[in-house]
């Protein structure tokens, strides 16, 4: 990829992610000129660039701004979500501590478009020095007249908090941020109403990745048409992929989409440890995907419906390769252990279902269930799977079916070898 | 009307109804656990998943709202599948302890199990055990058997207004608690035990001492407080186990005190079983012949202006008939059924009753409390008020003294201040809430019937009434003016005029007279009262009631009554209501229901009552009070010009500082209610049960 194209040039750190720095590196540049074009050419725009959320579920950012209601009686929010806390994630870090002013510039057109004067960043809260970061950018955003009554020049008033979260991953439920941002137990709300209509205190919200708002200022400075012209269709722009486990230089990266998973690995984190034969699988986007085997990794390119094809997800991007020292059951199992510490317990299924699909693949892990308990796992799955109210119970769900689906074959073998 | 399909069957849905609904009124059945629908919405249990078509996941029906033309379905293999699913995840960690636990035989879990259930167990890990919770004396846990529906959280955050229980911990983890195990004191806390679906909340009085199929269901009428909530007396015997609330939107919804759901032991404890005369000082057995024959004595020789006869709180309207009936033909004027120093003009009945009824206050837009604590003297109508308050848009404003702290009402408040001047400038329409007021549509005001009293009670009812006539409460269509009584015989004892006759003393003048000696015979209905163990000799006392407290301790002559489980008996509630009680046991002992001992007295002292049955009796008083002839409706009350004008005296609104669960006999001989008392702070921990044998 050409690196002109690069919308993150300070992801690693190189330089500095001052007020300065960041001027220096093109934001901040013509914002009142953008705003001056109005929150529908900022919201087409969005829509035409194909822009899709980069949280994990892939909802078109520019649709869901449009579902934002004008000029109502309420306040419009906007909401970030910077509790990035799926397991093998961590691009949202990089750009809250080496590039917070894309965001929050973002979040000035975002919050615009919308009609906000007000955004929250709800940030996690191990998230600590990256906390400091942001608040410092906000501090020198404010003091350069770029937030506040009369942001960046534009006459429109635009007021950014900062709330530290307490480390549950379902507050990165949006529902459940809000939750959790108003003051209460962090738990997912029924859907409908969706936040659009009823979110944060009951006013029409829109809550979006930190990823997502923060390439907003590239897209409407360069166009719609660059950022379409990248990526495939359906999966356009570029995407910082988060590269962990068994490879050689692990790293946060950002690509066009629609990369060959074989080439990010072997072109831009090193190779599998030990060279690609030694793969035994790949969870290509974070811990709530399915995994994919060494064959389907040879083809499957890096975009939101390749992925669904084959039965996984882009998610977060996050991909976590596995070489054959790998116990698969064991690597599920540790998810299920996740999955089971972080259900919220509001709901049946997840409540009772995450800790019974983690005994009964400990004891896979050992060799200590019987060879029918496979059926019986994956029925439980299915009966978890979308039968809750937010998509923990899915998250929980899917890595035990993609084990399943993938390696039944080892599984059967353990149990058998066991009794 | 719209329209949805369920099952292939078309039907039509009012506009805000859910899926479940639209369903229910398909005639198909949904299971559910946490759905309730007097409560918020939770969808958590997950029980009610039904299809639509055009998702791709079966849908939670309780919280999904229904839509024109939507596609329903709920017998497919999707929502067979789903519901089996649900029903395993809730059964795995539930106990198999069925035939020890006190929901047995009224189980959701049990009944929804057996219909929606897979009927086999493919669980092989161990189960999840729960630490118990203390959460009072009423409320009996067994934390293991909990499945996390919140319905009890949910009904104190909302409808009682004090969140005093939480979920805690996550997931698996996640348990019903109350902060820091104190005991939920909520004056309506026991209602979570009726809508706990499963065994996890159980009544601790009931613990272990029948089972539903065993029970007699009689329904009732409650007399702990004067909004005549509907219960169903569940008896085994002679004895009513436990008490239940019925369905009645006009007044209790499904809810019911504390003090009326626990007050059963107090049904058992220091009854008057048998008749009683006093022999040499010291009070002896009898039998009716000798009691009645003493009564008579004392009555018939005794100067009809040297006769005081005071009613008490459970007083029945029949009995209070019958009574008034004898005394007028005796010429005894010193009669009443009011409290001690309490005025309440029985002239005009709108003056007196709750005119806006219970149900009517959620179409009220503004409401001034005037004395009193609502949330103590009539838990029930302070809920509706709270109900009221959470839909939005109704300001409320107090005039009394500030609150003990932890006995607040139950949504916010406007102080309006202590003194009842701030009535006169309310009638000047001074103030910010006299222009809210002035705005209202449907104005009310809540005028407590404990706070009049004193000297000044005639004339701040008269304030009350003017401010009702300025701010024009009193409408066509719309009644505003409301008292809000607590006592169960108020309303029925002022209906039947048993007040002074004449130059006749009131309650505080018979009990002064009696102590000076000025009268010679007291005649207590059922009347209890800490001054009466200070009577000189000289005054002899006839106690007719059910059981021995003060008054009976007092008494020459006991003569024993029925409780209000024991008789069929009306009662007219706060609102002006006549509602019929039924006896679900017999009285206890010798002991009879009372209008016939007051029949039987009238008798030996040759006065004709003009009828012999109850229906006569009926017949009676529907004669002289036309709207007698119709119970379970809201009448229209005659307005007037009760109350007297004048200057005040002293300057103060009274508050309600009675202990909530101590206002009447029942409830004072109830250790269960004792316990309340000291768990909810009216009572030092080491209270003693004051008890006084008769």
């Amino acid at each position: 990829m050409l690196s002109k194209n690069r919308i993150f040039t300070n992801l690693y750190g190189e330089s500095t992610p001052s007020l300065k720095g960041s001027k220096r590196r093109g934001d901040w540049k013509g914002t009142k000129a953008l705003m001056a074009k109005g929150t529908d050419w900022i919201i087409n725009e969005v829509k035409a660039s194909g822009l899709r959320g980069r949280g994990g579920a892939g909802f078109s950012a520019g649709m869901k701004w449009s579902f934002m209601p004008k000029g109502g009686k309420l306040p419009n929010y906007l909401v970030v979500n910077a509790d990035e806390s799926e397991p093998g994630t961590c691009k949202d870090r990089d750009i809250l501590r080496h590039e917070p002013h894309k965001l929050l510039e973002g979040i000035l057109l975002a919050g615009f478009a919308m009609e906000a004067h007000t955004a929250y960043i709800y940030i996690r809260g191990e998230y600590f020095r990256e906390a400091e970061a942001v608040q410092k950018a906000i501090d020198e955003a404010y003091e350069d007249g770029l937030l506040g009554p009369d942001a960046a020049g534009s006459g429109w008033q635009m007021d950014i908090h900062l709330h530290r979260g307490a480390g549950a991953y379902i507050c990165g439920e949006e529902t459940a941020l809000l939750e959790s941002l108003e003051g209460r137990r962090g738990m997912p709300r029924l859907k409908p109403p969706f936040p659009a209509n009823a979110g944060l205190y009951g006013c029409p919200t829109t809550i979006n990745n930190v990823e997502t708002i923060a390439v907003v200022p590239e897209i409407l400075r360069r166009g719609a048409d660059w950022f379409a012209s990248l990526g495939v269709k359906g999966s356009t722009g570029t995407k910082i992929f988060c590269i962990s486990g068994h490879v050689n230089h692990p790293c946060n990266i950002e690509l066009e989409m629609g990369i060959p998973l074989k080439e990010l690995i072997e072109t831009y984190a090193g190779g599998v440890r030990g060279g690609w034969d030694n793969l035994l699988a790949v969870i290509p986007g974070g811990s709530s995907v399915s995994l994919l085997p060494k064959e389907i990794c040879e083809t499957v390119t890096m975009d939101f419906d390749s992925l669904a094809a084959v039965q996984s997800g882009l998610g977060t991007a996050a991909v976590m390769v596995m070489d054959q020292s790998t116990d698969p059951i064991g690597m599920i199992a540790n998810l299920a252990h996740f999955y089971h510490h972080e259900s919220c317990g509001q709901c049946t299924p997840c409540r009772e279902g995450t800790g019974w699909m983690m005994r009964i693949l400990d004891r896979m892990v050992a060799g200590e269930a019987e060879a029918e308990e496979i059926d019986k796992l994956l029925d439980i799955a299915n009966q978890v799977e979308g039968h809750t109210i937010c998509a923990l119970g899915d998250a929980a769900a899917w890595p035990i079916q993609g084990l399943i689906r993938h390696f039944r074959p080892l599984l059967e073998q353990r149990l058998k070898k066991a009794a | 009307m719209p329209k949805l399909t369920v099952d292939g069957k078309e039907v039509i849905f009012e506009e805000g109804m859910t899926v479940l609904q639209a369903v229910e009124q398909a005639g198909q059945e949904v299971p559910v656990f946490c759905y309730h629908n007097r409560l918020e919405i939770a969808g958590n249990c997950r029980m009610c998943l039904v299809e639509v078509e055009g998702s791709r996941k079966p849908v939670a029906s309780c919280a999904m709202a229904a839509g024109e033309g939507m596609v329903v379905h709920t017998k497919t293999p999707m929502v067979k599948k789903a519901r089996e699913g649900v029903m395993e995840f809730l059964l795995i960690n539930h106990p198999l302890d069925c035939p020890i636990c006190d929901q047995g035989g009224e189980c959701d879990l049990q009944d929804i199990a057996m219909s929606y259930g897979r009927g086999i167990s493919r669980y092989d890990e161990p189960k999840r055990a729960v630490e118990q919770k203390h959460m009072g004396p009423l409320i009996k846990t067994h934390m293991t058997r909990c499945i996390h529906c919140t319905r009890c959280v949910r009904f104190l955050e909302d409808v009682a207004g004090v969140p005093e229980m939480g979920l805690v911990g996550r997931g698996e983890n996640a348990e019903i608690v109350t902060y820091l195990d104190q005991a939920v004191t909520s004056e309506v806390s026991g209602n979570v035990l009726d809508l706990c679906p499963v065994g996890a909340l159980t009544s601790r009085p009931y613990a272990f001492r029948g089972r539903p199929w065993e029970l007699t269901k009689t329904p009732s009428i409650d007399v702990m407080d004067a909004v005549g909530s509907h219960i169903r007396l569940d008896s085994k015997g002679n004895e009513v186990f436990r008490i239940l609330p019925r369905v009645n939107d006009d007044i209790n919804e499904e809810w019911l005190s504390d003090k009326a759901r626990f007050c059963m032991d107090g049904l058992r404890t220091q009854r008057l079983d048998r008749p009683y005369i006093k022999v040499k000082g010291k009070l002896q057995p009898t039998n009716w012949q000798g009691a009645l024959g003493k009564a008579q004595e004392l009555l018939s020789k005794t100067d009809p202006d040297k006769i005081g006869v005071l009613a008490g709180e459970l007083v029945d309207t029949e009995t209070f008939y019958t009574f008034r009936h004898m005394l007028d033909m005796m010429g005894v004027n010193h009669r009443d059924c009011r409290d001690p120093g309490q005025h309440l003009d029985h002239r005009f009945r709108a003056g007196y009753v709750f005119n806006t009824s219970i149900a009517g206050i959620e179409q009220a837009d503004a409401c001034l409390i005037i004395g009193g604590n609502p949330r103590f003297e009539a838990p029930l109508v302070n809920t509706r008020l709270r109900k009221r308050f959470l839909k939005g848009d109704f300001p409320i404003a107090y005039l009394g003294p500030e609150f003990t702290p932890g006995r607040d009402l139950t949504y916010p408040v406007q102080h309006l201040g202590e003194r009842a001047k701030v009535l006169e400038d309310l009638l000047n329409e001074k103030g910010t809430f006299a222009k809210t007021l002035k705005k209202a549509k449907k104005p009310m005001l809540i005028l407590s019937a404990s706070s009049l009293k004193g000297q000044d009670a005639m004339k701040v009812l008269a304030l009350v009434r003017q401010v009702a006539e300025t701010y024009d409460l009193v409408r066509e269509g719309w009644n505003g003016f409301n008292v809000l009584h607590n006592q169960a015989s108020r309303v029925g004892g002022l209906d039947m005029a048993f007040v002074p006759k004449g130059k006749g003393y009131d309650t505080q003048g018979i009990l002064t007279a009696a102590e000076k000696g000025k009268l010679d015979v007291l005649y207590l209905l059922g009347f209890d009262h800490p001054s009466l163990k200070d009577l000189p000799d000289s005054v002899k006392v006839i106690y007719q009631g059910h059981h021995g407290e003060a008054g009976a301790s007092a008494a020459d002559v006991i003569l024993p009554g029925a409780a209000f489980s024991e008789k069929n008996a009306t009662y007219v509630n706060t609102e002006g209501r006549i509602q019929q009680a039924l006896a679900a046991i017999a009285p206890p002992g010798e002991a009879r229901e009372d209008w016939r001992i007051v029949k039987e007295l009238a008798g030996r002292l040759s006065l004709d009552l003009p009828f012999e049955t109850i229906d006569e009796l009926r017949e009676g008083m529907a004669l002289e009070n036309p709207y007698y002839q119709y119970r379970e409706v809201l009448h229209q009350n005659t307005w007037g010009q009760f109350g007297r004008k004048g200057l005040l005296a002293q300057d103060h609104i009274l508050g309600f500082d009675e202990d909530y669960y101590k206002t009447n006999v029942i409830a004072r001989s109830s250790l269960t209610l004792a316990q309340c008392a000291v768990a909810g702070g009216w009572e030092p921990e080491d209270a003693q049960q004051e008890v006084t044998h008769a």
